[in-house]
């Protein structure tokens, strides 16, 4: 709750709405309380008084009663009915929205449509027809602005929670034995109050608006009783002679409804998690780099060097170093192996090459990226968009979300070799049917014209790969490209990228999780923990003799087909958080061959440039192995 | 006695539809049958859209089947009342996170199933939360925390001790481990197989992991577009397969050391449930495949010991 109410002070037009609002409701709220004269009470005699004489400070109306207690007592009243009409129009069509998500089918077919029913009148007119049926008066009003609201309730919170439906949460509640109402109340209930708080947050100023209105035309509040619409219509007549009587409500209502609105959007701001996670604030085209201290000199190593590469994440006041003096290359017609566990910054390092990691929050603070030679963390951003994708081309894990789901895959394969090839259109096509032949998706010619969502796993990633290769780029970074897929189509994937490499001199950087995979694909590999490097060597030489404790555990936990029933052997305990890192290897709380040493410093480099070891205690000496 | 008997379930789901079109369907599950003894685990491996998620959600009562019985211990359940399941047959969900509300502490999540399902009082059920959450080597001190607080391998451990809660007799782990890291993986794996025994659990264990499903399992079945084409002993079923199938999917899995070549022709599509093939509906991926295999659909038979598979043409 404080950090709610931090978040929304930090906001400066949601704090001055608070305020107003505050100072307004505190205002009414003690109306009665002060000496003011009976707003009702007509003293003809004193018909339209100008504002500041003695007794009237506001002046008076046509009646000559005192427009400052009208305005008060008027204030209060609309405050009342629009909050009243917030919180009616909230419970009941967050009810509706609520129960329709939940129950699905049929039951969230014939309430919708009601709703939509409702929503098909323009509002105003459904307003006035409801006060017409039940007769004038603010009662009715309230009634009536309150129904007309309703759908705008229903179907928000409709919405969310026929996204909170799915969730497997819901599903472990009914198998705890909930019953509807109960799941209802406990479990829905709870994750949608936050939207109904915003949506009545953003509505009330309106509502409030709508009840004016209808006072205006004499349809709400009744006279001689004040509210901020009765007090307008009421001076309408005299708009031009005495304006002060129509300025004074006119403002009020500016503050009410302005306030209001700022400050609900201050609310929406701080509870939506999207906006709370940072949707609202757009990363540059380039992540930023800060590099301190001197930037590696060049070694001639590979095609694609990173040289002690540092990206770190700054949130708040916390650091988050996803990526440590991280060195590695690849070389053309080369697969290079990542393997690694989430959270080790081997995505970060990927990214980072092509400065796609968002900052804000990340930060490259160190280390180079040579792309045959040339500096790509220092290029102009004009430069690094002419190589992404045509240079350096990335495969992602999840090609549904990489994919625009609006957008035909052949128009996406298009524009993808456009951005780098002035070419026509029919030439641009025909490339994108070849490259779809290219990665094996059968009748390509028909396949170009599908949407994202009618294709499967499998053939989604084809296209992503297809992407990748659009413009024949000399190096491939693959994230995880086949951990979404079933096996079947794993292997066809991999023998796909395998026979590209091999026939195009592609070099890859193949990131994943599993030994497996890498073993058959790559030729060297890295093993990364904790944002460093712990090992590199080739596969062949790391998988019979892995020299890092991590690698060999690691290895250990995978279970191999073939093995038959038994129990897997478990790397106790949990790996690093980034932005705690301990001293010396991070590894070393986990591993059984740690001593007080481990702990204490950095720790060197043992082997030579073929096969790397980052441990004091090494399962076997790299060197050995060579020999 | 066995703990699970299924007899001839199926769940048919109904597609399309509207004002202009007439209905279609797809049988996700054809009639499966199948028993497991108490005691053992009964892995189910196979790709998406197979109906292996289909078939175990009724089997929790959370899909009301279209045709079949379930027998738990003898019992039938008929109706698809998840709370009356719920305390024979619980479900561990894939996605740890999203299985626990956002917005409840740890111990409400844990007290539900032992609140709604055993009606048992306040001060009993404090006891036995702490002692479920012992059994799953989780510190008593987590319990008033909120899920985001916790990383995957501890939020499946909380996944674990709900289902526990209610003192099932079956678990039904749907890919419990497949959303976690490696290293994490095999702690998972270990403390279920603890608490089997500690129980006298049955599972039905269901994951898209080879080389996982043949470490846990007594007995494997593998499903292939809504039918069972192959069930057998874990550790004879991916040696000696007997459907095309299932060899497709043992050459399919990532072996070190095995050359990298594609298992099959990168042209195959799998078959549209839409547009169901008559006859077996993996002929058309199929190199055995014969013209009687694109009419007559096959039943599962027995091949070999303890060992069943639907195909005309099985591998000796």
């Amino acid at each position: 709750m404080s950090g709610f109410l931090k978040l929304l002070f930090r906001n400066r037009l949601a704090a001055v709405g608070a305020v107003i609002i505050g100072l307004i409701c505190l205002v009414a709220l003690a109306t009665p309380l002060l000496p003011r004269a009976d707003p009702d009470v007509p003293a003809t005699a004193d018909r339209f008084q100008r504002p500041f004489r003695p007794g009237h400070l506001l002046g008076t109306d046509h009646l000559g009663r005192d427009l400052a207690s009208r305005l008060l007592w008027g204030t209060r009243l609309s405050l009342a009915v629009g909050v009243a009409a917030a919180l009616i129009a909230g419970t009941i069509g967050s009810t509706i929205g609520i129960v329709a998500g939940y129950f699905g089918g049929r039951i969230d077919n014939v309430i919708m449509r009601g709703v939509d029913m409702l929503m098909a009148f323009p509002y105003i007119l459904l307003a006035l027809a409801i006060v017409a049926a039940l007769g004038p008066g603010l009662m009715n009003a309230l009634i009536a602005v309150a129904a007309v609201n309703i759908p705008f309730f229903a179907r928000n919170i409709r919405g969310v929670t026929v996204g909170l439906a799915g969730r497997e949460f819901i599903d472990a509640a009914r198998l705890a034995g909930k019953g509807h109402t109960r799941i209802i109340l406990t479990e829905l209930l709870p994750n949608v109050a936050s939207m109904i708080v915003i949506a009545m947050s953003t509505t009330a100023g309106w509502m409030i608006l709508e009840t004016a209105g209808l006072s205006f035309l004499g349809l709400g509040s009744q006279p001689p009783v004040a509210d901020l619409g009765s007090m307008l219509g009421e001076a309408r007549a005299a708009l031009i002679t005495s304006p002060h009587t129509s300025v004074v409500p006119g403002v009020m209502i500016f503050l009410i409804v302005m306030s209001i609105n700022l400050l609900g959007d201050g609310v929406r701001n701080a509870l939506d998690p999207r906006l709370r996670s940072g949707a609202l604030t757009r990363p540059r085209a380039v992540t930023l780099v800060e590099r301190r201290g001197a930037i590696p000199a060049a070694d001639q190593k590979g095609l694609l060097n990173i040289q002690d590469l540092e990206t770190q994440f700054h949130v708040g006041d916390r650091v988050y170093r996803a990526v440590n003096a991280v060195s590695l290359h690849v070389n053309p017609g080369e697969a290079l192996g990542i393997i690694a566990e989430s959270g080790s910054g081997k995505s970060v390092t990927a990214l980072s090459v092509m400065g796609l990691v968002a900052s804000p929050p990340g930060v490259i603070t160190g280390g180079a990226v040579r792309y045959e030679g040339e500096d790509l963390l220092a290029a102009t951003y004009r430069s690094l968009r002419e190589k992404r994708g045509d240079k350096v081309a990335y495969i992602f894990q999840d090609p549904l979300s990489t994919l625009h789901p609006l957008f035909r895959v052949g128009d996406q394969l298009t524009e993808a070799i456009q951005a780098h090839h002035k070419e026509p259109d029919d030439a641009a096509r025909a490339r994108a049917v070849e490259l779809l032949k290219a990665v094996r998706i059968p009748n390509a010619e028909s396949r170009i014209r599908n949407y994202p969502h009618q294709m499967s796993g499998g053939m989604r990633q084809r296209v992503g790969i297809a992407m990748a290769l659009a413009n024949d780029p000399e190096v491939i970074i693959a994230d995880e490209p086949t951990t979404a897929l079933d096996v079947t189509v794993q292997a066809q994937i991999l023998s796909l990228l395998d026979d590209l490499r091999r026939e195009r001199g592609l070099a890859i950087i193949f990131i994943t999780h599993d030994f497996d995979v890498v073993a058959q694909l790559c030729e060297r590999v890295a093993v990364m923990y904790a944002g460093k490097i712990v090992e590199e060597g080739p596969t062949g030489a790391i998988l019979a003799q892995p020299a890092h404790p991590y690698t060999r555990r690691l290895m250990a936990c995978l279970p191999e087909l073939g093995g038959g029933k038994r129990r897997l052997a478990a790397i106790p305990g949990l790996p690093p958080v980034v932005s705690d890192l301990p001293p010396g290897c991070a590894f070393a709380p986990r591993c059984d061959k740690a001593t007080a040493a481990c702990r204490a410093g950095e720790i060197p480099f043992d082997g030579d440039a073929a096969h790397r070891v980052h441990c004091l205690h090494p399962e076997f000496a790299p060197m050995e192995v060579l020999a | 006695m066995s703990a699970l008997d299924v007899t001839e379930l199926s769940k048919t789901f109904p597609v399309g539809g509207g004002l202009l079109h007439k209905p279609g369907a797809v049988r996700a599950v054809r009639p499966v049958s199948f028993t497991v003894e108490t005691g053992e685990t009964l892995g189910i491996v196979g790709e998406s859209g197979c109906g292996k998620s289909t078939l175990a959600r009724m089997l929790v009562g959370l899909i009301e089947p279209t045709t079949g019985q379930i027998e738990i211990e003898g019992k039938p359940l008929d109706n698809a009342d998840a709370a009356a399941f719920g305390k024979l047959i619980q479900y561990v969900f894939q996605d740890p996170v999203s299985s626990l509300n956002p917005r409840k502490t740890i111990r409400q999540i844990i007290e539900a199933p032992l609140k709604y399902l055993h009606g048992m009082a306040g001060d009993v059920r404090a006891g036995r939360i702490a002692e479920i959450f012992a059994s799953v080597n989780l510190r008593e001190e987590f319990l008033d925390r909120y899920p985001h607080e916790f990383c995957g391998g501890q939020a499946q451990r909380i996944g674990i001790a709900r289902a526990l809660a209610a003192a099932p007799r079956i678990m039904v782990l749907d890919e419990p481990v497949s959303a976690l890291d490696v290293s994490v993986q095999a702690q998972v794996l270990n403390l279920m197989a603890d608490l089997r025994g500690q129980f006298n659990l049955t599972y039905l264990f269901i994951s898209h992991d080879l080389a996982v499903v043949e470490a846990v399992s007594d007995r494997i079945m593998v499903p292939y577009f809504g039918s069972v084409v192959e069930i057998g002993r874990a550790e004879d079923l991916f040696k000696t397969p007997r459907h095309p199938y299932t060899n497709l999917l043992a050459d399919s899995a990532p072996v070190v050391g095995r050359a990298l070549t594609a298992p099959e022709q990168r042209d195959t599509e799998l078959p549209d449930p839409l547009n169901p093939p008559p006859g077996c509906a993996f002929a058309g991926r199929c190199p055995r495949a014969t013209e009687r295999c694109l009419t007559a659909e096959p039943k599962l038979r027995p091949l070999g010991d303890d060992q069943l598979a639907a195909c005309h043409h099985p591998l000796d």
